[in-house]
């Protein structure tokens, strides 16, 4: 099970950076640079089904289309064609495009988030984002008492 | 507490930067602690708009032309203007006018010293650059970082936790100094938000994206709506609080979790 997470994980990374280099590109000649991730993704993940299939010679031989995968950036899914235990094509069927489907924004309740806002030192934080602070702000700031804790 | 990692503080580029490193320190990670803050250094001199004798400041007085500047230069002033044109306008390299690539630089700056410390074998570590993160691996084995974000409203407190394995977060607000981010659309500083988180992997655009979408103000959000990525989350003036889908509540504290 692990591998196959890992598996598809790197499937879906190698596609993202696909999609990220080539941002509202389809075309299948745009799947080569990741074919073998995608092939390996594809192949060996639990839903892949085969449409044609044909043990001849030495290796696999057929057409696998791949479950679509969610990545960080929408929904991923690859078709690939071996033949004899060679990948000879790569498509992608489905990539996000640049303005997919609108993500909802969520909204949340103010009042109650300020009763609820974490006091610092209540909870194991290791590091502080905000507001750009000068270095005269630094020394009040809870990333100051922070590096003192564990200088 | 961390028995066998390096701390470190830096003052420099007008604020100041907190190394952890949790990999226990070989030659070679100390090397490249060392170098990352030369670096610093180094991109102070380079971009600082304050000091006269930086190439950002003689390219904007005229006296160095682009051709003549470090390599380095010419790719900050392309990556902005690759996110000037992906936020329609709302990240320029010369806000006000004025030559000042600041609002990418120190995200940048990070994003390189934390490589450096990743390639010298230090997978994990945590750099923050005047409250823009940085964090690869974790504190400790199987735990993830836990970045908390300041809220505006009072800096002794924290409004939202992320948390994650590999993260860029970068937060830009009016809490440390006010009204300093002019909407290039406008002119004008901008006021509709009091806080942006953004997080993402790569701090560069992280930094970045979190200066443009702050100067958006009310059209951050239909923004954000509209694409697959970043995460985000909002304060507004107007009182609201706002992000986009993953961020869940958690003792009541909005919460992200990036695996």
């Amino acid at each position: 099970m692990r591998r196959i997470l890992l598996s598809t994980g790197t499937t879906a990374a190698g596609i993202a950076a696909l999609v990220a280099l080539k941002p509202g590109h389809t075309a299948a000649p745009a799947a080569t640079p990741t074919a073998s991730g995608a092939a390996s993704g594809a192949a060996s993940g639990p839903a892949a089904s085969p449409t044609t299939s044909a043990a001849s010679g030495s290796g696999v031989s057929g057409t696998f289309t791949g479950d679509p995968a969610e990545t960080p950036y929408g929904p991923v899914q690859v078709q690939i064609t071996m033949k004899d235990g060679k990948l000879t094509k790569a498509t992608v069927l489905q990539v996000p495009s640049e303005h997919g489907p609108e993500r909802e924004i969520v909204e949340f309740d103010v009042p109650r988030l300020n009763a609820a806002a974490v006091a610092a030192g209540s909870a194991r934080i290791d590091t502080i984002s905000g507001a750009t602070y000068t270095s005269e702000g630094y020394r009040t700031s809870l990333q100051s008492a922070l590096d003192r804790a564990g200088a | 507490m961390p028995d066998a990692g390096l701390r470190h503080v830096e003052h420099v580029m007008g604020t100041v930067f907190s190394f952890d490193v949790r990999t226990p320190p070989t030659p070679e990670i100390r090397a490249a602690l060392t170098a990352a803050v030369a670096w610093l250094h180094r991109v102070d001199a380079v971009f600082s708009p304050y000091r006269p004798d930086s190439q950002i400041s003689r390219l904007r007085d005229g006296t160095l032309t682009l051709a003549d500047c470090d390599r380095d230069v010419r790719d900050v002033l392309d990556r902005c203007a690759a996110l000037g044109a992906e936020t329609g306008g709302r990240f320029t390299a010369s806000p006000g006018g004025r030559l000042d690539p600041s609002g990418l630089v120190k995200g940048w700056a990070v994003e390189h010293a934390s490589a450096l410390l990743h390639r010298a074998g230090a997978p994990d570590h945590c750099v923050n650059g005047g409250g823009d993160v940085r964090a690869r691996g974790g504190p400790a084995p199987d735990q993830p970082w836990r970045v908390g974000i300041t809220d505006p409203a009072d800096r002794t407190r924290l409004a939202a936790v992320v948390e994650g394995r590999d993260l860029a977060v970068a937060t830009s607000g009016t809490a440390e100094r006010g009204l300093h981010i002019v909407d290039p659309a406008t002119g004008r500083p901008a006021t509709a938000l009091r806080s942006i988180t953004v997080v993402g992997r790569d701090l560069t655009r992280t930094d970045a994206l979190a200066t443009a979408l702050f100067a958006m103000g009310d059209e951050a959000r239909p923004w954000l709506a509209a694409r697959p990525a970043p995460h985000a989350y909002a304060l507004t003036a107007s009182g609201r609080a706002w992000a986009t889908p993953g961020w869940h509540l958690e003792n009541g504290v909005p919460h992200l979790r990036l695996t």
